[in-house]
């Protein structure tokens, strides 16, 4: 019995906690409305079944309590009522899974008009890219890293020369245009997480792996990693500034360039970036517009 | 009764008598078990293969995967291989213990072949780091030897006591060591 | 190559001597007890772990002992062992090993030698892994998936040694659970006595059975892995190393898919999840039918429902990896068949809650927690959609509401099942009864504990914290209150924690003191409880197999005397 009056009081707890817990999503700042909605109606199916499910079964210990005298029904199975219970939970899947398909469609065509911006992990830090005047960004790769060079982009790719680097400084975002962001990782697995635009993405070294979004809400956000790489995971931030395109532009205008870098770089370090963007290895390299 | 019979049987019902009923060894059941475990190893090993290999397929690397060549000493392992089979062939159906003796001793003698092989790859520079091709070759024929010394050790308990029954099943287990091999084979040879 | 039952009365390896008893014993019943043993204890290592991580996070800045680097360690170890070397192990080397043949009417296993030398592996495992512990720079903090190239390489603990001994100790486990698996699987398909017809089976046995037929298929997967980061490791190939920067310069390394990795981890991880969770799920449900004195409702439902999860959980492995960089695309195939599973799934739980309807409910403590893990497997099964549901997992994956839902599906509910076994199954184990008020505490503080425990978690994950993480820091989305809840949460922990002693004492305490058990105080149909000795004698069933006339369900039979049939009791009338 007591058990009984557990159960329901859980589920009246539960939905309780649901309706006046503090914890819910961060405001949206970002177009994946949709994915949103699909939780939504994903929480709604299973709220449904989680209340339904847990009701009966306090019902059921109540009223089928042991009793002197009383005796269990004996019915080895009901294939006409077990036939309907799996359709009817066929349909509620089917109405989740809809909603979530027909988001994922859209998480995964990146619109054509979307600008290339590329973000950088490594332990602990996140560094940016943008493509320049040119809209394209250059080569990149590990192994033309150097101390000048902490991007690793290809010195001999002219389209890299007029790319824009971020090195320890914020991502910005001009509010309203699609971007597609590229992630590079230097070292391990990081995961690009802001938790306002709803969107992630792994970073995989060896790969160029992308995702991207609308922002729709100017403002700054924390970037967090979410994939564990190491011990200063946790502490592996930073922010992305939301703004409108004239405040982009203006910012943008005061980033320096690759090849302004490599103006300002001494000639020694220029050598050494030059043997390694010729030396005989295979390691990975790319170019993305 | 066929399986679909059995699993759809409505047990709370009367059933038949109970019967002795006749059924495999319990030595026959739990190696056939095994070699679904060994396939799914060495099948996901050919999956990590084959995406290894064709990784940068897709993406702009430059291609690290560099073919081994084909000596000859690995055809004639997998013909002494294909032998040992046959002679355990013959233990199983002749019941004759000189033949399980033999594939034994070509069993022996594949392995031997296989360490050949590996020197020969070493000597030639293949060596395990070099290239990922060269390390699924050191990984597949090592998993696959282990395989070939684990059979020896049954196969030398089966024949120590004389046991015709385990000496089938060492051939059974032989065979699927050969499949496996030609498989293999296959694929280092087409790559 | 036909033999006959008369093999099954061969004579037994007879134990002679104490050592040849318990010690290199070649009998289901003490490799049962030595496997749970072995596996309870590291489990408590794991539940200590779990105490420490919630102490640095309830109460951040409080325990300066715990860095960064140990929580991690403790993240990886405590998640690795109680996937692997508490819940795999007791479930299936546990709990499979005693109650399958006793249950299908064997005498033992088939393999009984192997059956030991797999104990003894498991042991072996255990102990290089907790060596762990002692290497230099300690045990792996890379997380209890092991993901490469982090794994072993500069910037995670225990990337030196950790990590070696770990991978040896999965290796040596693998080894120990194929022996064992090949054995279980092949002692139900072989050794099963008269009349035992697979459909007579219970639900522990089919559970357990489709659980170690999936886990011959998933630990290769686990074993190649490995293998393969051992190699990476310490050969210098680079499966899965691609290059990389590592302490400031390029490693030699390259061209290696750290993505090939987490397709083999998790084409084993996930079925992982049902091999620890059909058992439960096979178990509880012979929980329900003895002690609701009902037959389990849609019998052959329930076995089509666990073969079918099994088969399907082959196809699903890749939705843990929706955000992992993986072709996008995949997504689409992924989330349907995760979806699909969740129908026989489905299924299951209503006939859990179809038998308790129109029943005879006693509520003892093995029912209790029996009840328990209904609510909590509803809950944790009912998050998992979300996870499941490609787009909906973007924002979710690896937050703690992925921590909530698996400690609820995987974590929560097995060990509720796990207790509610060990009560229920204790009497017939040790011929003793253990202290029923002791147990009921022992239930309410463990129940309403976890629940306080795992379910703000799943809000603090929709909010959006990260899970793996040392420390919040200072985080604009992050209100005051997430503080708060990880320290009410951790306290609820510590609770928990703490009243697992009453469990343990119950148990030991019973042991000796407890009153005599009869040898079927529940009224159980089903062939463990017809042994003609309590505690059941080497050999099990005396001079003669018990022949099998009936299904395992037979309870409230209308027109019988008593409210339960026991499996050996002839039909009345019996087609020819
Ligand atoms: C009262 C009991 C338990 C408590 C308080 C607890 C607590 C925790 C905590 C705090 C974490 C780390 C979360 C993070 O920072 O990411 C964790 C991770 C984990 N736990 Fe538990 N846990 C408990 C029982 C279990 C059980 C029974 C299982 C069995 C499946 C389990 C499996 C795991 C796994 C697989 C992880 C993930 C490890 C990783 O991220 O690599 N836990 N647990
Ligand atoms: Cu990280
Ligand atoms: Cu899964």
């Amino acid at each position: 019995m007591p058990v009984a009056v557990a159960i329901a009081m859980l589920v009246v707890g539960s939905v309780a906690f649901h309706l006046f817990s503090p914890w819910w999503r961060t405001p949206i700042a970002s177009n994946w409305g949709s994915i949103d909605s699909a939780l939504d109606v994903t929480l709604w199916i299973c709220g449904a079944a989680f209340v339904g499910l847990n009701l009966f079964l306090a019902w059921a210990l109540v009223k089928y309590r042991h009793r002197p005298g009383h005796r269990a029904h004996y019915e080895p199975e009901n294939p006409s009522l077990e036939r309907r219970l799996t359709f009817w939970t066929a349909i509620g899947i089917a109405g989740m899974l809809a909603p979530g398909l027909a988001a994922w469609g859209k998480y995964v065509s990146v619109p054509k008009e979307a600008t290339v911006i590329e973000a950088v992990g490594q332990q602990w830090q996140w560094s940016f890219r943008y493509p320049g005047p040119d809209g394209v960004l250059g080569a990149a790769g590990v192994k033309y890293i150097t101390p000048d060079n902490g991007l690793g982009l290809d010195p001999l790719d002219p389209f890299g020369r007029d790319d824009i680097l971020v090195e320890s400084g914020d991502l910005h975002l001009p509010v309203g245009k699609p971007v597609k962001i590229v992630l590079r990782s230097k070292d391990v697995l990081h995961d690009f997480y802001v938790p306002e635009f709803r969107a992630k993405m792994d970073l995989v070294p060896g790969i160029v792996t992308y995702f991207w979004l609308t922002p729709t809400k100017t403002g700054t956000f924390d970037i967090l990693c979410a994939e564990l790489c190491g011990t200063g995971h946790h502490a592996m931030r930073g922010k992305v500034v939301v703004e409108t395109p004239q405040a982009f532009a203006q910012w943008q205008a005061q980033q320096s360039s690759f090849g302004q870098i490599l103006a300002e770089a001494p000639p020694a370090a220029m050598s050494i970036l030059l043997i390694k963007a010729n030396a005989c290895i295979v390691p990975a390299s790319w170019s993305i517009r | 009764m066929t399986i679909l019979a059995r699993l759809t049987e409505k047990s709370w019902e009367p059933g038949p008598q109970p019967v002795e009923r006749d059924r495999p060894s319990a030595g026959a059941v739990g190696m056939v078990a095994y070699f679904g475990v060994a396939m799914v190893m060495f099948s996901l090993l050919l999956a990590a293969y084959l995406m290894r290999m064709g990784l940068h397929a897709g993406t702009e690397h430059v291609h690290d995967w560099k073919p081994m060549p084909d000596p000859p000493l690995l055809w004639i392992n997998t013909l002494v291989l294909a032998a040992s089979s046959v002679a355990w062939e013959v233990a199983r159906r002749e019941r004759a213990v000189r033949a399980a003796i033999v594939g034994s001793a070509l069993g022996v003698l594949f392995l031997g072949g296989q360490l050949l092989l590996w020197r020969h790859y070493q000597g030639a520079g293949y060596t395990l780091s070099s290239n990922p091709a060269n390390a699924f070759f050191y990984l597949l024929t090592a998993l696959h030897g282990l395989h070939i010394i684990g059979g020896l050790f049954a196969a030398g308990r089966a024949l120590a006591a004389a046991n015709m029954r385990n000496v089938a099943l060492c051939a059974l287990y032989w065979h699927f060591l050969l499949i496996v091999w030609l498989v293999l084979a296959a694929l280092l040879l087409s790559t | 190559m036909a033999t006959t039952l008369a093999d099954d009365l061969r004579p037994l390896h007879h134990p002679h001597s104490w050592v040849t008893k318990y010690v290199w014993s070649q009998d289901h019943k003490v490799i049962a007890i030595q496997y749970s043993c072995t596996a309870i204890g590291i489990g408590l290592v794991a539940l200590v772990l779990s105490a420490l991580m919630r102490l640095q996070l309830g109460f951040p800045g409080a325990f300066p002992a715990i860095q960064p680097d140990n929580y991690l360690q403790f993240v990886s170890m405590h998640g690795m062992i109680m996937v692997v070397y508490l819940l795999t192990a007791l479930l299936l080397g546990g709990f499979g090993n005693y109650l399958i043949p006793l249950m299908i009417g064997a005498r033992d296993m088939v393999f009984p030698f192997v059956n030991m030398l797999s104990f003894w592996f498991y042991l072996l495992s255990v102990i290089v892994l907790v060596a762990g512990f002692f290497v230099p720079g300690g045990p792996t903090g890379a997380g209890w998936t092991l993901y490469p190239p982090q794994a072993i390489s500069e910037g995670t603990p225990g990337h030196q040694w950790g990590i070696v001994t770990m991978l040896v100790s999965l290796a040596i486990f693998v080894a120990a659970f194929t022996m064992g698996g090949l054995n279980y699987v092949t002692t139900v398909l072989q050794a099963r006595t008269r009349g035992m017809t697979l459909m007579r089976m219970p639900l522990s046995v089919w559970g357990i059975f489709t659980a170690s037929v999936m886990g011959l298929l998933a630990f290769p997967a686990l074993f190649v892995a490995a293998i393969m980061m051992l190699f990476d490791h310490l050969a210098g190939t680079s499966f899965f190393m691609p290059t990389m920067q590592s302490m400031g310069a390029i490693t030699p390394t390259q061209g290696g898919s750290p993505l090939l990795f987490q397709h083999l981890f998790w084409f084993f991880g996930h079925p992982e999840v049902y091999i620890v969770a059909l058992p439960a799920f096979g178990i509880v449900s012979d929980l329900i039918s003895v002690h609701a004195r009902r037959n389990i409702f849609g019998y052959r439902m329930m076995v089509w429902a666990i073969v079918i999860i099994g088969a399907l959980s082959f196809l699903v492995w890749a939705h843990h990896m929706y955000v992992s960089g993986m072709n996008p695309y995949f997504g689409f195939f992924f989330a349907t068949s995760t979806l699909i599973i969740a129908i026989p799934t489905a299924i299951k739980v209503y006939n859990w809650l179809l038998t308790l309807w129109r029943g005879d409910i006693h509520l003892r403590v093995p029912m209790l927690f029996a009840i328990a893990f209904i609510f909590t497997f509803i809950h944790g099964g009912l998050s998992g959609l979300f996870l499941g549901n490609v787009s909906v997992d973007v924002p979710l994956s690896d937050t703690f509401f992925v921590v909530a839902h698996f400690h609820m599906v995987m974590g929560v509910s097995p060990v509720l099942v796990i207790f509610g076994a060990i009560y229920h199954w204790y009497p017939k184990i040790f011929g003793r009864m253990w202290n029923e008020t002791l147990g009921k505490l022992h239930f309410w503080i463990t129940f309403l504990g976890v629940y306080a425990i795992f379910l703000p978690m799943h809000y603090l994950g929709i909010l959006g914290v990260p899970r793996r993480y040392y420390a919040l820091g200072e985080t604009a989305f992050i209100p005051q209150s997430v503080h708060l809840a990880n320290a009410w949460i951790s306290i609820a922990a510590l609770v928990v924690f703490c009243a697992q002693g009453l469990f343990f004492f119950n148990m030991i305490w019973s042991l000796f003191r407890g009153p005599r058990a009869d040898p079927n105080p529940w009224g159980a149909a089903s062939l463990e409880w017809l042994t003609p000795d309590t505690p059941p004698a080497h050999g099990n069933w005396g001079p003669h197999l018990p022949v099998v006339y009936r299904w395992a369900y037979d309870y409230s039979v209308p027109g019988a005397a008593r409210d339960f049939i026991p499996q050996t009791e002839p039909q009345v009338e019996q087609r020819a």
